[in-house]
């Protein structure tokens, strides 16, 4: 199902840096359309997973999962015809290379992070092994969580590619690497990771940076507390599983108190055994968590674009300056910065004039090519600012909407978990009184 | 060393010889005395045993003295007539050894004694010596057990203080069961235990029946074991099969108490991070600082009512399993010399069969046998179903307690999380509903 979203699309392929044209278009065509969000016009569902196995290049077995992504036109279902969704399986790497795509044709934009790759900050109960069905399964809620993301926000969601990877399921890897975004990728790492430094950092940047280094610290170091705090939490829980077979036990020797020791022992077990389910939606709770941690990286890649196309700025702002100072020096005479041919006039003698005026015209030409290409950086960046701030200021919104959120599950979570304890003692008291 | 000689009793019946088995590879000795003593809390240079008129009632005294009257209520009401507090453990220092004494009250309307009140102090060996005596004054009553001589390995560091103060408590319970019951509270020892003043209580120790006599019956006893009893009556057979298998499920239970408290203490030191790390958060951000405040307060309340529970298991249910764990120590004891007096009255009877020595004076002998293993046997039987009762009656209060500690630690907790400080709107009408 094609969905003709009848706006100018403009073709966003092939380009890491977007035209300031190009991306004005964009955000023009998005922004003020948020009603044809593809969010709203199309259910997404990562139902299922299931294991595949393909002989590799060695001509050994390899197992790797699967996910099944339907999609189905929203109005059809609001109007009530069970229409039968169309889908597709993508494996997690074409997950990754379709997250890789948007984050070189998007630079400005925080893109929702995909769920990990390997399991972390496990508790000693918790597999890390990728092939176990928890594993998996919290996998496929992370990967739909993604697409409904990414669907839902008011840029990406309108991206051709984007839209192919829900919808053609041979033929979009081809379609994706024709874009040449791999190349782009692979300089945007190395551009990500070089040290420069830029003379006035715009402190807005520099703050929300600042604040999404700290936020990464600190969701780690709370998900590792919280992987030990579990495991000890579990320890409690399942010791006193054993009150309940020893209490089974002595009460098969004991006459009167034997009927209070046997139920009293069966609410042991209980209580035991409560403890995995409080855990597994405190694990919920930790891939909330989680999904702003990996957030964190691209909010950090953000801003360093940012840094990266400011510092270019001042390169280019600097090497005219340069330019036009030579310029001032040819014209007057006089020698005011350090050049190698200054100073071989100097020592050689000076030059004729017809060579002097070829050297003012080259540099003429090389000044208004600076000043163009100045012009032009300069509204990049000022686009990219407006682009990259909008679209943090979306995501400061989400962020606190979602944590909040999070927070208080976590909190009614706890609320439960007290419930249940109360419920659990109160009765191995009625029974203790029975002994 | 000191030199009562009523602490070396040779006899295999004395409980401060017998150490249980599976207790023995675990502990350290620490001291040859019996009382532990490498600190140096209070130090006092005063004789242990001398009246101080200028020792204050202590709050922590009188509220042991009011937690212990509710106790005793439970009991008797109406006969109750003997009141013990065993507290204020101090530490004496001489040139020789160092050792703990604890205070010990007595409140009585009973005529054999001279006056109604009585204050003594008392060492971990004096009790030692009170309870051999009673052991040996009836042999075949379940004598409370005292705690244990020596102290396990990991607890060495923590002794100074939770080391003195369940030993108090033991102690305390000890003379407490002793107080309640109907022969043992009227035994002589018992009131110079509780009356005498340290020099007293020395030469009455002295006093005891001489060393030989005391070798005799050992003797006696070695040997009447070794020839096992014949016919033991049924009942109790099934009382020594019932000792065996509660001793077994007292022993697994303390060692799962102790295991819940060691989870929890290690709950404990995880939880120390969580509560900061959620403020250290807060610090970050604007509109989430109060719900991150919020779980960070609860978090913290967690924790500290976490101790409490711990300590309601290390203080109350886990000393009330191990008292048990020890008694059955105690009812062994009694159920094998009960059967040595038996396996000697019928050793005798053989003998009379086989017409081996003079016929009048071992039928004679026969007599008083009979009558001793008689009246051992009723003497057992009814001490056996009081100590069923007091058991059944320590066990339910003890877990009782422990459920209610659970009740009310979910309780706090969970009350905790309803009033974070969160003005937002939807945060509180929704956990309304949930409470509803």
């Amino acid at each position: 199902m094609m969905a003709d979203t009848g706006s100018d699309e403009v073709a966003v392929i092939g380009n890491i840096d977007l035209t300031p044209g190009e991306i004005e278009n964009n955000m023009k065509n998005t922004m003020g359309e948020k009603g044809t969000v593809l969010f709203r016009k199309m259910e997404i569902n990562v139902a299922e997973a299931e294991k595949r196995t393909v002989k590799n290049a060695v001509n050994m077995q390899e197992i790797y999962t699967v996910y099944l992504i339907e999609t189905r036109p929203a109005d059809a279902a609001s109007e009530g015809t069970n229409s039968t969704p169309d889908s597709l399986w993508r494996r997690y790497s074409e997950f990754e290379i379709l997250r890789n795509f948007l984050l070189v044709t998007y630079p400005y934009v925080v893109v929702p992070p995909l769920p990990e790759k390997r399991a972390e900050f496990v508790w000693h109960k918790l597999s890390a092994d990728n092939m176990d069905p928890d594993f998996v399964e919290r996998r496929r809620v992370g990967l739909e969580n993604f697409l409904l993301r990414v669907a839902s926000h008011p840029i990406l969601s309108t991206d051709k590619i984007f839209f192919a990877f829900l919808t053609e399921e041979n033929g979009w890897k081809e379609m994706v690497f024709e874009t040449g975004f791999q190349a782009k990728a692979d300089s945007r790492l190395k551009a990500l990771n070089a040290t420069f430094r830029v003379k006035n950092p715009d402190k807005r940047f520099a703050e929300m940076k600042h604040y999404g280094d700290e936020l990464q610290s600190v969701i780690s170091q709370l998900l590792r507390v919280r992987a030990r705090v579990a495991d000890r939490l579990y320890g409690v829980y399942k010791v006193h599983g054993n009150y309940g077979r020893v209490f089974s036990e002595w009460s098969a020797i004991e006459k009167e108190m034997g009927d209070g020791l046997q139920s009293a022992g069966h609410h042991m077990d209980a209580y035991a055994a409560s403890v995995d389910d409080i855990l597994e939606e405190e694990e919920h709770y930790a891939d909330q968590l989680k999904e702003y941690l990996f957030y964190t990286e691209a909010l950090r890649a953000v801003c360093r674009k940012h840094e990266l196309i400011q510092y270019e700025l001042e390169m280019a702002a600097q090497d005219l300056t340069t330019k036009k100072q030579q310029q001032e020096e040819l014209a007057t005479g006089t020698v005011r910065t350090f050049s190698l041919k200054g100073m071989t006039s100097k020592l050689f003698g000076q030059e004729t004039p017809e060579q002097r005026e070829a050297k003012m015209k080259v540099l003429e030409g090389q000044i208004q090519e600076g000043e163009d290409s100045l012009k032009e950086q300069n509204t990049e960046c000022d686009v990219f600012v407006k682009g990259a701030w909008s679209d943090i200021e979306r995501f400061k919104d989400q962020k606190n909407h979602d944590l909040k959120e999070a927070l208080i599950s976590y909190a009614i979570m706890q609320i439960s978990m007290c419930k249940k304890g109360i419920q659990v003692w109160t009765n191995a008291k009625e029974c203790f009184n029975k002994m | 060393m000191s030199g009562n000689v009523a602490d070396s009793a040779v006899s295999p019946t004395t409980p401060a010889q017998t150490i249980p088995a599976d207790l023995s590879g675990q502990m350290l000795e620490l001291d040859e005395d019996d009382d532990l003593e490498v600190f140096s809390k209070d130090t006092t240079n005063t004789d242990g045993g001398s009246f101080n008129a200028s020792m204050q009632t202590s709050p922590g005294s009188m509220i042991n003295q009011y937690k212990f009257d509710e106790e005793e209520e439970e009991e008797d009401p109406g006969a109750k007539d003997l009141f013990i507090t065993v507290d204020n453990p101090e530490s004496h220092i001489t040139t020789i050894e160092t050792f703990i004494t604890y205070r010990v009250v007595t409140k009585t309307t009973r005529s054999e004694f001279d006056s109604s009140e009585y204050e003594v102090r008392r060492r971990y060996q004096d009790f030692l010596w009170l309870r051999g005596r009673l052991e040996e004054a009836h042999p075949t009553l379940i004598v409370h057990p005292l705690p244990e001589k020596f102290v396990m390995k990991g607890m060495v560091e923590r002794f100074n203080d939770d080391f003195i103060e369940t030993r108090r408590r033991a102690l305390h319970h000890f003379l407490n069961r002793i107080a309640e019951h109907p022969i043992l509270s009227c035994n002589e020892d018992l009131k110079v235990f509780l009356s005498a003043q340290a020099w007293e209580l020395a030469s009455h120790k002295k006093q005891g029946p001489g060393f030989l006599s005391r070798m005799g019956e050992t003797v006696r006893a070695v040997a009447a074991s070794v020839r096992g009893v014949k016919n033991r009556p049924e009942e109790f057979n099934s009382i020594q099969e019932y000792v065996e298998s509660f001793s077994q499920k007292m022993t697994s239970l303390d060692r799962i108490t102790q295991r819940i408290v060691k989870e929890e203490r290690e709950y404990l030191e995880e939880m120390k991070e969580y509560a900061p790390t959620y403020t250290l958060w807060s610090g970050s951000e604007e509109e989430l600082a109060e719900p991150l405040k919020g779980v960070a307060n609860c978090l913290d309340r967690c924790f500290q009512e976490t101790e409490g529970q711990v300590r309601q298991l290390s203080d109350c249910l886990a000393p009330t399993l191990h008292e048990y764990v020890l008694s059955t120590d105690t009812l062994k004891a009694v159920l094998r010399r009960r059967d040595n007096m038996q396996a000697e009255l019928e050793a005798k009877n053989e003998a009379l069969a086989a017409k081996r020595a003079d016929r009048d004076a071992l039928k004679e002998e026969i007599d008083k046998l009979e009558d001793r293993v008689e009246w051992a046997n009723n003497a057992l039987k009814g001490d056996w179903s009081r100590w069923q009762r007091s058991m059944r009656s320590d066990l339910k209060d003890a877990f009782v307690s422990t459920a209610q500690k659970n009740v009310d630690y979910y309780e706090k907790v969970r009350v905790t999380h309803l009033k974070p400080p969160q003005p937002h709107h939807t945060f509180d009408t929704r956990l309304v509903s949930i409470t509803l």
